[in-house]
């Protein structure tokens, strides 16, 4: 990138829009901070048990992937085709169906 | 370029400008490889998770992660990963302004902060196994080992990485090599981070709670 001097201008703006801003990346940081310390808050107060604390646990660590996703890799400013978002998606499927299975599977499986 | 910095495929141009084109689109080749290469990564996270959550309870009725893990390392090693995955944004948003010593110092301040996750980590490590809690000790702590310890490699990895990549800059600057390096770099941090995020989730917060 931007090995031509006469392209210098525009490649500068568009790296800028291809990698995000200093704000988007605080605002990525900020959220980061507020969804780590949300599940700590609850956990070491012991303010929510059972069901409910899996819920708040396992939403707030998804929503910090979203965040990180969007806000540090990029994810959105991707150029068409989205082959990015598609290895992506292919690969969450796998992983789902990996842990999903597994634990379905071995829940039914217990010797006791 | 396409509006992207990373587009995978674009139109064939012609003319005085194909070289320069073929070479960019073979960069934007290699960090679509990468991107490739970071599912694939994911799904050997989450086979470790999987593994580790149905072993979660067979501790062989002894010691168990809430028996043993110690919170606040545990917490300093989250808000370092954090932190160090935000300098390694800066280090790129450096990068595009052409910036070359702000983009080594702070690849620089993220590998220290990584640095100090890992030897947080080691000591933790060591501290388990000298309370009794080895990989061999149940089928709960050999997932525990297993997980944790292949984040933490990638983490090391990464360091190695991101130093030689700091000489490189030092050497040749910013160009169109160096600079796709860079994004990789970051963008591997970025996911290390995310991984993190899921340990501390699943590993430490649900065991304690």
């Amino acid at each position: 990138m931007a090995q031509h001097p006469e392209h210098g201008a525009h490649e500068a703006h568009d790296s800028h829009e291809a990698h995000g801003s200093l704000k988007s990346y605080v605002i990525g940081f900020v959220f980061s901070l507020v969804l780590t310390a949300i599940p700590l808050i609850v956990v070491l107060n012991d303010m929510l048990e059972g069901t409910a604390a899996t819920v708040v646990l396992l939403g707030s660590a998804i929503l910090q992937f979203v965040v990180q996703l969007f806000f540090f890799m990029h994810l959105k400013e991707e150029g068409k085709p989205r082959y990015n978002l598609m290895v992506l998606i292919l690969g969450l499927i796998i992983v789902l169906t990996i842990v999903g299975g597994s634990i379905w599977i071995m829940a039914n499986n217990q010797v006791a | 370029m396409a509006s992207s910095g990373k587009p995978i495929i674009s139109a064939p141009s012609h003319g005085v400008e194909q070289g320069h084109e073929e070479h960019h689109d073979l960069e934007g080749l290699r960090m679509m490889g990468f991107w490739i290469f970071l599912i694939t990564d994911c799904i050997l996270f989450g086979t470790l998770f999987a593994t580790f959550v149905v072993l979660s309870d067979s501790t062989a009725g002894g010691l168990t992660g809430a028996d043993l893990f110690e919170m606040p390392g545990v917490i300093a090693e989250t808000f370092i990963l954090l932190t160090s995955s935000f300098t390694s944004g800066l280090a790129v948003l450096s990068m595009n302004r052409g910036d070359r010593k702000g983009l080594i110092g702070w690849l620089a301040v993220t590998v220290l902060l990584g640095a100090s996750f890992i030897t947080l980590e080691i000591t933790e490590f060591v501290n388990l196994v000298h309370e009794g809690a080895a990989i061999s000790t149940s089928a709960f702590w050999s997932a525990f080992y297993t997980l944790v310890g292949t984040h933490g490699l990638h983490v090391s990895i990464g360091l190695v990485w991101m130093i030689s990549i700091m000489l490189q800059l030092k050497r040749h600057g910013i160009n169109s090599v160096t600079r796709r390096k860079v994004n990789i770099i970051s963008l591997y941090w970025h996911f290390l981070d995310v991984v993190w995020i899921f340990v501390f989730t699943i590993v430490y917060l649900m065991e304690v709670m």
